[in-house]
């Protein structure tokens, strides 16, 4: 059992989590990503690692309660146990090459709590770093202080216009790129669809472009193939060959379908588990 | 025994193990087979020779001293039957179900010469199941030698290693990166052929015996093998962590929706119990048509899993002959009794989709030409026989390599190209002083007991090498 230490939420469907897991604190690199169950007859799910407190033995989860293992974590509070932890798995990100370049690290929604430690990390390793997160509206916009203070430069969009700027991610590097910043690099973490639309720009300007792909997993450890995904027309597996890609070769339509495999189940679940907490049928 | 009275039972057939009825088995994940009752199994122990050179022993990768125990059985000491099997097997209530002992022991078995060898499996099953139905005090050695030992992996071959490892005095933690103990024997061989209680029960066995079980930890990420020796304080190591990589065929259409590894599949319903969704939280996705390809046990166990979570059709796709199917012929019996289909002599072309998901798979018709470097003779594709079966779940079950992580993560381990572990095959030592390996991480995917085998082999070298090495 994997004690909660501490539980934030940072908005209506984002919780912040440290778990204590002292090993996996000892080694998670960003990147890296973790599996957790919630009970005992949970699912096993990835999650990327936010960040780790090496003094406490605690690794930093963020996640968006968007289904039922994820409901059921966030209704857990500080000090409550969830059944399994473990990792880090996956490749650590490949940031040593970016000392003394200029990249912009790109975090879609909650992609921004995953994008949030490579672009600090890649900042304290001396390279130039613009941060540009997108959010769908200014309610649920996180980690802003956090990532203005570890960027050269920082964009916070939202989709609707409400924090003052309008417009997706790709919009604003497009903009970036327009007025003559010139990239070595670009980091994109977010939604699929966000990644996919995102890479199809940097490939326009030839600006290599690394992604993070968060499929569905049973083991994490190379074992199912669930998470496998075609990248320049050779079959992955994001757990152990990622998950960290070019993003100018995944096949992201491929990704997005495989993505969808268990929709009606996820919805059926979402559903039936709303009832569970509230008592009610919706 | 008094030899001199004894007259053996001549019935040349096994006596007959009860099994649940094939048309109601197939909705459900009980066991298929029931088991000996008491009267039974007398009747079969007393078909056994006792022949003085005891072959079958030498066909048991364990060596268990099979008429010995066969005898206690037949005096009614199923007490002293089991401690009989325990000295030499950790796993007794496990090999009696899934060891193929027509390849074995009783392939040796003087009495299959004419008629049926004795039901040396059955009898194994019934003794561990008889031992188990009552409490025990702790029999185990409570005393150790404060020397640490460090297994990766909870399979068969590690927790062999473990037991014998443990009866020696060793402190002895098994590392497991599943979030529960027990490797294939978990989250590979379905519940309706091994009880996955009955796993976890033999596990508990070694853990009162001082076996400590360290789950969540992926050596070769948590921590590296270097660590375990030299930050953990581990004198040596036993790496039996399997072969979990799976294959895919290189055809078109491998990932679409729909399409599985036998590993995937398995796992999901026996590991994570999706057979119960929605109360259990894991899904799976199962059509009403179902094509499994390949012909080992791996696809025999996928596709009568398949049939009990709802499947109308569910195929094997074989691109050789029944002869060459490489699956124990009791489980192509049960799949075949169960109604699962045989397409043999068919190789899969491509497997055709529809908006993502699959929608038929190509198969082309083989004929069988000349024989290979196997001996077996070579399927070939008749030229324009392709033609497509309709399904919308395909399995793959083509086998599995060892998993790149240890390797990749210890520097001075030796592997050969596809993968396995380089060892002494005497002794099981790897390229780095200290390190053992066996199981499927060494061989390939092969079987339960030889896995088991390595590991017994890889204790007693490391209980040598450390006795060597004074701490």
């Amino acid at each position: 059992m994997y004690k909660i230490l501490e539980k934030r939420r940072l908005n209506q469907e984002c919780v912040d989590m440290l778990i204590e897991a002292p090993y996996v604190a000892e080694k998670a690199k960003p990147g890296q990503f973790i599996i957790f169950r919630v009970n005992e007859i949970g699912e096993r799910v990835p999650l990327t690692v936010a960040g780790v407190d090496k003094e406490r033995g605690g690794v930093r989860i963020i996640f968006q309660e968007v289904g039922r293992s994820t409901m059921e974590l966030g209704a857990k509070e500080a000090g409550d146990y969830i059944q399994d932890f473990v990792g880090p798995l996956g490749r650590a990100s490949e940031l040593e090459q970016f000392k003394g370049k200029k990249i912009a690290v790109i975090g879609g929604g909650l992609g921004a709590a995953i994008a949030y430690p490579v672009c600090k990390a890649a900042h304290d390793l001396g390279a130039d770093v613009d941060m540009i997160a997108g959010f769908r509206n200014k309610n649920i916009i996180i980690l802003e202080k956090e990532m203005q203070a570890n960027s050269t430069r920082c964009f916070i969009t939202t989709d609707d216009g409400s924090n003052g700027t309008k417009g997706f991610c790709s919009d604003i590097l497009q903009e970036l790129i327009e007025k003559g910043t010139q990239y070595d690099h670009c980091i994109v973490i977010g939604p699929m669809i966000m990644m996919k639309v995102t890479c199809a720009l940097t490939a326009q300007h030839n600006i290599p472009t690394t992604v993070s792909m968060n499929t569905i997993m049973i083991d994490g450890t190379g074992m199912c193939g669930c998470c496998r995904l075609t990248v320049g027309g050779e079959t992955k597996f994001a757990c152990v060959d990622g998950p960290d890609f070019d993003g100018h070769k995944v096949d992201f339509d491929e990704a997005m379908a495989r993505s969808r495999i268990y929709a009606t189940q996820e919805k059926h679940d979402k559903e039936a588990h709303i009832c569970n907490l509230t008592g009610e049928v919706r | 025994m008094s030899e001199a009275k004894r007259i053996p039972n001549m019935t040349l057939k096994k006596t007959p193990i009860p099994e649940q009825d094939p048309q109601v088995r197939n909705k459900n994940f009980s066991e298929v087979a029931l088991g000996y009752t008491e009267e039974m199994a007398h009747e079969e122990a007393t078909r056994c020779l006792h022949c003085k050179h005891k072959p079958c022993v030498n066909g048991c990768p364990v060596h268990v001293q099979i008429p010995d125990f066969i005898a206690k059985v037949e005096e009614g000491d199923y007490e002293g039957a089991y401690n009989i099997i325990k000295q030499t097997n950790s796993l007794p209530a496990i090999c009696g179900r899934v060891c193929p002992q027509e390849d074995q022991c009783e392939k040796q078995c003087v009495r299959g010469i004419k008629g049926e060898p004795v039901g040396i499996g059955r009898l194994e099953r019934f003794v561990a199941d008889k031992y188990m139905e009552t409490e025990h005090p702790e029999v185990c050695p409570a005393r150790t030698n404060g020397r640490k030992v460090a297994i990766v992996g909870a399979g068969p071959a590690g927790l062999t290693c473990a037991g014998d490892l443990a009866n020696k005095g060793y402190e002895v933690t098994v590392f497991e990166s599943l979030h529960v103990a027990g490797g294939v024997l978990m989250y590979g061989i379905p519940e309706f052929r091994l009880p996955k209680d009955l796993v976890q029960k033999e596990i508990e066995l070694l853990v009162q015996c001082g076996v400590k079980i360290d789950t969540n930890m992926v050596i070769g990420a948590t921590m590296s093998v270097e660590e375990l020796m030299e930050k953990y304080g581990f004198e040596a190591v036993f790496l039996g962590s399997g072969a979990g990589l799976p294959h895919f065929m290189n055809i078109p259409g491998t990932n679409l929706n729909g399409v599985y590894s036998a590993n995937e599949f398995l796992t999901r319903s026996n590991l994570m119990h999706a057979y119960a969704w929605p109360e259990s939280a894991t899904p799976i996705q199962v059509g009403k048509h179902v094509a499994v390809i390949g012909g080992g046990n791996v696809a025999m166990d996928a596709a009568r899993t398949a049939l009990r979570l709802g499947a109308e059709n569910v195929y094997i796709v074989y691109r050789r002959s029944e002869a060459e199917l490489p699956a124990r012929a009791e489980e192509v019996h049960h799949a075949k009794e169960e109604g699962v289909q045989f397409k043999l002599l068919n190789n899969p072309t491509q497997i055709i989709g529809e908006n993502g998901w699959v929608k038929a798979i190509e198969v082309i018709t083989m004929e069988l030409g000349e024989a290979d470097e196997s001996g077996r003779r070579r399927p070939v594709p008749v030229q324009g026989s392709e033609h497509e079966i309709p399904v919308e779940t395909v399995i793959m079950a083509i086998g599995q390599s060892p998993n790149p992580l240890l390797r990749q993560t210890t520097p001075d381990l030796k592997c050969e190209d596809w993968g396995g572990i380089i060892v002494d095959p005497e002794t099981m030592a790897t390229s780095k002083p200290g390190v053992y390996a066996g199981g499927d991480a060494v061989t390939g995917a092969a079987t339960v007991i030889l896995a088991m085998g390595a590991g017994k082999t890889a204790a007693k070298s490391i209980d040598a090498y450390l006795q060597g090495k004074q701490a």
